[in-house]
Parts: C-alpha cells; structure tokens; sequence
C-alpha cells in the first residue's frame, strides 16, 4: 500500500540525514584533497588501510575511539538533562591528574588487583568534580554552563601545566635538565591490564562499552534516568511533579564529568609510555577527545548505545587521519576540519529530520486510518499523504533540539 | 619587585594591556550584536583563527598590513554569513553548531599553514602612529597614545557600537528581536534579517580581530588564539551585554595578561606562578558570570532560534 510505502520511506529518511551528512562532510574533505594536490583515492584508500585495514588498525582505532565513547557518553547524559556539557577537555585533564596523583602517592604499596580500580575510580572522582562545578553554578546560581565549562577548560589546562612542569614533574626531567612537561613512570600495578594476548590493548575500550551500557539502563531503566530525561524535556512539569530539578541538573553534570574523568584516566593509565604527559596546551594531553566526543555523540543521535558505532567511525578517522598524513602529505588536521563540519551539518540537519520523523508517524496514522475506513467500504484516499503531522509531543522548551534524537 | 615600578616599565605594562585588550574587544563587541539579537554564536575562535591565518598569509605574501585586515576581515564576512545559514534559517541548536566552526576554524587554520607556509615566517607589523600633542604627555602619552591605527578603531567601535545599538532603528530592532521576537515580527519587523546582519556583523569583527592578532604579533602558529575567542564570549556576559561594559571586561583580560608577562620577564615570578596566573583570567571570569547572572537579565530569546507561527 503507497500510503504505508510513504511512511516507511520517510522513516527511513530521517534516520539516513545524520549519515548523509557524514557522507557530505567526507565528500568536502575529498575535494579539499584535490584542491590540495593530492589524489583522494589514494587518500582515502590510505585512511581506510589505516583505520580499519587490519588488526592492528582495529586496535588503534579501538584505543583512539575509546576517550571519545566516554566523553560522548557523558555529554549525551548531560543533553537528555537538556545540559550542554562544552567541558570535555577540562574534566578529562582533571580525571588524569586526580588519578595520577594518586598512584604517585601510592607507589608500590598496593597490587594491581586493587591499584587498577582506585585510579579509575580517582578518574571518576576528578571528572564528576569538573563537572559538579558547572552544575552547581547553573542550578543555583543561573551561570550559562557552556561558559562556564569553557572556562573550566582552560583552568583545568593551566592547572596540568603548574603540576606537570613544578610539583608532578618526573624528577629526572629536572636532572637532565630536560624539563619535559611529563610525570615519571607511574607504578607498574596502576598499568591497564591487556587482553586478548595483544601487547598494545588493554581493557579500556571494553570499560568504555560497559560504561555506555551503564548509561543506557540508567538513563531509560532507572527511576534517576526518567528524572534527569524528564527535567530535560520540562522542567517546569518536573518541578510539579516532585522532583527535585535543581538538584538533578547537577547531577546530570555531574555524570557527565564522571565519564570523562574515567577517559582521562584511561588515557594515562592505558598510554605506552604510562606516564601524564602535557605540551602545554589541552590537546597535548586529549587529543581534542573533549570536543572530538562531541561529533561521536551527535552522530550516534545523542543515544548512549549508538555513540558506541559512532566512536568507533570516528575514532577510526583520527587514526586514518594519520595514515592519511604519511601517505599523502596532507596533514591531520584536515580530520579536525571535517569533525567540524559534521557537527555542522548534524546540527543544521537536525529540525529536518524531525519533520521527517513527524511525516512518517503522521503517515502511518493517516495510512491506518484508511484502513479502518476501507475495512468500513469507505474510500479516503485523500489525506493519506500525510503532510500534516498530527500532535506530537512540543520540543523541549530550551530548543534542545538535537537532544531530542532517537528516544527508546 | 622595584625593577616593576620604573617608568619604563610601567608604560609599558599599560601599553600593553591596551594592546592585548583589542583582539577581544572587537570580538566580544561583534559577539555582542549577536547575542543581543538572540543569538549565541560560538564560533567565534574558529573565526577568528581562520581570519589570523588569511590576514598572517596575506601579508606575508604582499607584505602589505592593510591588505592582511581586509583579508581577515573578508573571511569574517564570509564565515559570519555562513553562521547565519546555521543558526538563523536551518534552525541549528547554538550551543552545539558553533562548536562545529570552531572545530572547522581550528583544524582549517593548521592545515592551510602546514601546507602553504609550513615553518613559520614572521611579517611585519602595524606601524605605530604617535598621536601629536597627545603622545609627547609624560607618563600618559605612551601609554594611550602611542598605538598602531587597529587600536584607536577598535576603541573607536565601542562609541560606535554604543550608538548603533541604543539610538538607531536598527539597533532598536535588534534588541526588540533579541528580547520578545514574536512581538518584533508582528510590528513587521524580519527578525531572520535582523539576526542575519548581527550575525555577520560578529563574524566580521571576529575576522577582523583574528588578523589584527596575527599581525599584532607578527607570526601564525596552530590555534594562535589560544581561546580568545571563547573568552571573548564570556566578555559579552561579563560585560552585561553592553559594549561599555565589554570594553572594560578586555581592558582587565588585557591588563591581568601584560601584567603576568612583564612579571615573568623581569624575574619576578618563577614559570610555576604564571602558570597559575594564567588561571586567573578564566576564574576572574566564573566569579563574573555568577555576579552577572544575578545582577542582569540575559537577552530574553538569546539561544532561541524563532520559527515563525508555532
């Protein structure tokens, strides 16, 4: 029946515009290649290789897309509390130096068994903290927490900067004179253990998995999850319905500082040279991962299972970005460009596929409906169009639009 | 310490607050049309990055400094007028597409000056222009007086800014589209076009500061800026949306900045300390914004984006 055709098809189209407009990011990188003088067969062949070519291509690229996932994780958290979390990079320094801290001052003194978890746990502890600031100040003071997580940003950097140059510095660095903003190598039992008998993969994309399933139950099965979605879509009903919003908001930041605080750790914790290493600036230490899970969060339509596929697509990009970079001489930050026009189009898509969705659900209503009417021996065949959507739930107030992605 | 209070010393800390003040003084004044029209645009480092990049390129290839602002400048339009695509007619969520140009002006700036420079080449400068009379006062004259052209304009926009949003139609309607759109589009007022224009006005003053930054220093390196644009934004808050108040918010950014940079020539503080001064201006800022936040009322539909009839 054409009518149910319609609505299939429109379903089908709203969910295809986050993917076209990947596809069109990745088409503009193409053609930045060729105006570049490089052949983007080549290119992408060489992205592709690298990324995804072989094991050790899946491994890096599951190491890369591991800071991403959790960091996209914490912001979709924060968005269904219709929260924008910007401060990514800043609770990620802040979950390495609280962990490094830790094991600095633990040394040799407890086994691997029990050093692991505490200096997750101190990631956690340092991230939930960067981020219960921006939330405290919004729920109670009405503080802008965009601005206020950037800022946090650029403490948080200067904060790694004093450490790792002055009280944290590897004392050797001071010795040689080299003075390498880095910490000595921190205790053995802290290293993230490796598994699957591979010498460079360790347990924290697994960690980061289970962390995006955490946040699925706790977002859709818990009575906390409902409470933090419902502030998100109206908090003015929340605030009728009992619960306490202020607190909740904070919360919400609060987890989602949590997550990357547990990336930051990881990526001390789970590097080669198993040290806190900075060059000055936040990328020195992320990688951009604070802004990068972002992308990887939008893309997997702010759903905490989805932004699993999506940090691997995109951690998959970083790396073959790299490979990019030595094959044909056009450097990585090409990838960062293309991060950014995918959040671009993302978002700008992003009214248009709701209308999509509204079509297709108020053309299966309308294809029903006809149904029912035939089965009664009247003919509607008009209306079946379905160009008027019915009443659907209002977007939220705040125009969160994007965190209105993919419910269930 | 006594090394601080010569006069030679002290003119120059003050000369150079001034300066550091200007590139975020014309991005937080174009960042202000916007957001008092209703619209957040975080893009602003990205824009300024990629206007540093195409004012450091130009100059370096024409040797020209005038050359390289129009240059930034043109990037400023060009990208304030893709802004607006963004946020005022496809509807974009504020918060999360201007972080897009951000990542689009970071990565687009280092990839263009890994290839087209590669090692970075210094340009030359804004000439200085003495003003008569003015510059030969003692202690004073050096102090504001004594600055390239990009300076006194910038200073010169706030006046301006203060006219164009307080006593002209345009920047009734701006204020009327920021605070109730509904209201300004039933008096006839296209509240699309209004934010168009503020949005490429700010797009233009950020490509503007981005060159003047560049050119200021004479050199391009990968993110230049360093998040002045991020904090240009927050200016806008500190400064309670209003250009004086803005401008007084760059004047302290700039003064804290020459300040820890004079100290650390000198000797006085150790590289520990001025790490932990260079926190001050991102703490100075929070503590600004809880003041603002109870103090003054944001634009009433700034982050909103209006659609017509829902």
């Amino acid at each position: 029946m054409a009518t149910v055709g319609n609505a299939r098809r429109s379903s089908y189209l709203a969910y295809s515009v986050p993917v076209l407009s990947v596809l069109a990011a990745l088409l503009l990188g193409a053609i930045m290649l060729v105006l570049l003088d490089a052949s983007p067969v080549e290119g992408v062949r060489a992205m592709f290789d690298g990324a995804f070519g072989s094991g050790d291509a899946l491994i890096s690229t599951a190491l890369k897309a591991t800071p991403l996932l959790l960091v996209g994780v914490g912001i979709t958290i924060a968005f269904r509390a219709n929260v924008i979390n910007i401060g990514g990079e800043g609770q990620m320094v802040a979950g390495g130096l609280l962990s490094t801290a830790l094991a600095l001052a633990l040394g040799d003194a407890l086994p691997a068994i029990l050093m692991v978890p505490l200096v997750l746990l101190a990631g956690i502890v340092g991230g939930a903290i960067w981020g219960a600031i921006p939330g405290a100040l919004k729920a109670y003071y009405g503080v802008n927490e965009i601005l206020s997580t950037i800022m946090l940003n650029i403490v948080a950097v200067q904060l790694m900067n004093y450490l790792l140059r002055g009280p944290m510095i590897d004392p050797g660095e001071i010795e040689r004179g080299t003075r390498i903003p880095q910490t000595q190598r921190l205790p053995e039992a802290a290293d993230l253990p490796l598994i699957l008998g591979n010498d460079r993969l360790h347990i924290g994309p697994l960690i980061a998995v289970l962390a995006a399933i955490f946040a699925y139950i706790l977002l859709w099965r818990t009575p906390l999850g409902y409470r933090v979605r419902a502030v998100g879509q109206n908090p003015d009903a929340s605030r009728y319905a009992g619960i306490p919003v202020k607190r909740t908001v904070v919360l919400a930041l609060t987890m989602s500082g949590a997550m990357a605080g547990l990336a930051g750790a990881i990526l001390v914790f789970g590097s080669e040279s198993h040290r806190m290493v900075t060059d000055g600036s936040t990328a020195g230490f992320t990688g951009s991962a604070g802004f990068n899970g972002i992308v990887a969060a939008l893309f997997g339509g702010l759903h905490p299972v989805w932004t699993i596929p999506a940090s691997f697509l995109f951690g998959g990009l970083l790396v073959g970005g790299n490979a990019l970079q030595r094959a044909v001489q056009v450097p990585s930050a090409l990838i960062l460009a293309l991060n950014g026009l995918v959040v671009i189009f993302v978002v700008s898509t992003d009214r248009y596929k709701r209308l999509l969705r509204d079509r297709a659900s108020a053309a299966e209503t309308a294809a029903r409906l006809a149904e029912l009417e035939e089965a009664n021996s009247v003919s509607v065949a008009a209306g079946a169009n379905g160009s008027d959507p019915p009443d659907r739930a209002e977007p939220p107030p705040e125009g969160t639009g994007a965190a209105e992605g993919r419910d269930e | 310490m006594s090394d601080f209070f010569t006069e030679a010393v002290l003119i120059a800390t003050v000369a150079g607050a001034i300066r550091l003040a200007v590139p975020l003084l014309l991005a937080a004044l174009g960042e202000t049309f916007g957001q008092r029209s209703g619209v957040l645009n975080l893009g602003v480092d990205g824009i300024m990055l990629l206007g540093a990049f195409s004012g450091y390129y130009t100059v370096l290839k024409t040797g020209n400094v005038w050359y390289g602002l129009l240059a930034g400048i043109g990037i400023g339009v060009i990208l304030g007028l893709a802004s607006s695509l963004i946020s005022v007619t496809l509807l974009a969520e504020q918060g999360i597409s201007g972080i897009g140009v951000y990542l689009f002006g970071l990565g687009m700036s280092d990839l263009l000056f890994q290839r087209l420079v590669g090692t970075p080449v210094p340009i030359s400068k804004f000439p200085k222009i003495d003003i008569p009379g003015l510059s030969d006062i003692p202690w004073l004259g050096g102090m504001f007086f004594s600055h390239s052209v990009v300076v006194y304009l910038a200073f010169l926009a706030v006046p301006a800014a203060m006219f164009v949003i307080n006593r002209t139609t345009f920047g009734m309607n701006i204020r009327a589209v920021g605070e109730n759109p509904e209201a300004a589009d039933s008096l006839g007022v296209s509240v699309s076009r209004v934010r168009w224009a503020t949005v490429t006005i700010g797009g233009t003053f950020a490509g503007a500061a981005g060159a003047a930054l560049a050119i200021d220093l004479g050199i391009f390196q990968q993110n230049l800026t360093n998040a002045q644009g991020f904090i240009a934004i927050a200016l806008v808050y500190f400064g309670a949306w209003r250009p004086l108040g803005v401008m007084a918010g760059a004047l302290l950014y700039g003064f804290v900045n020459s300040l820890v940079l004079q100290f650390k020539t000198l000797g006085i503080i150790p590289q520990s300390w001025s790490d932990i001064a260079a926190m001050a201006p991102a703490i100075i800022t929070i503590l600004a914004l809880v003041i603002v936040a109870r103090r003054f009322r944001a634009p009433s539909a700034l982050t909103k984006p209006f659609t017509r009839g829902t």
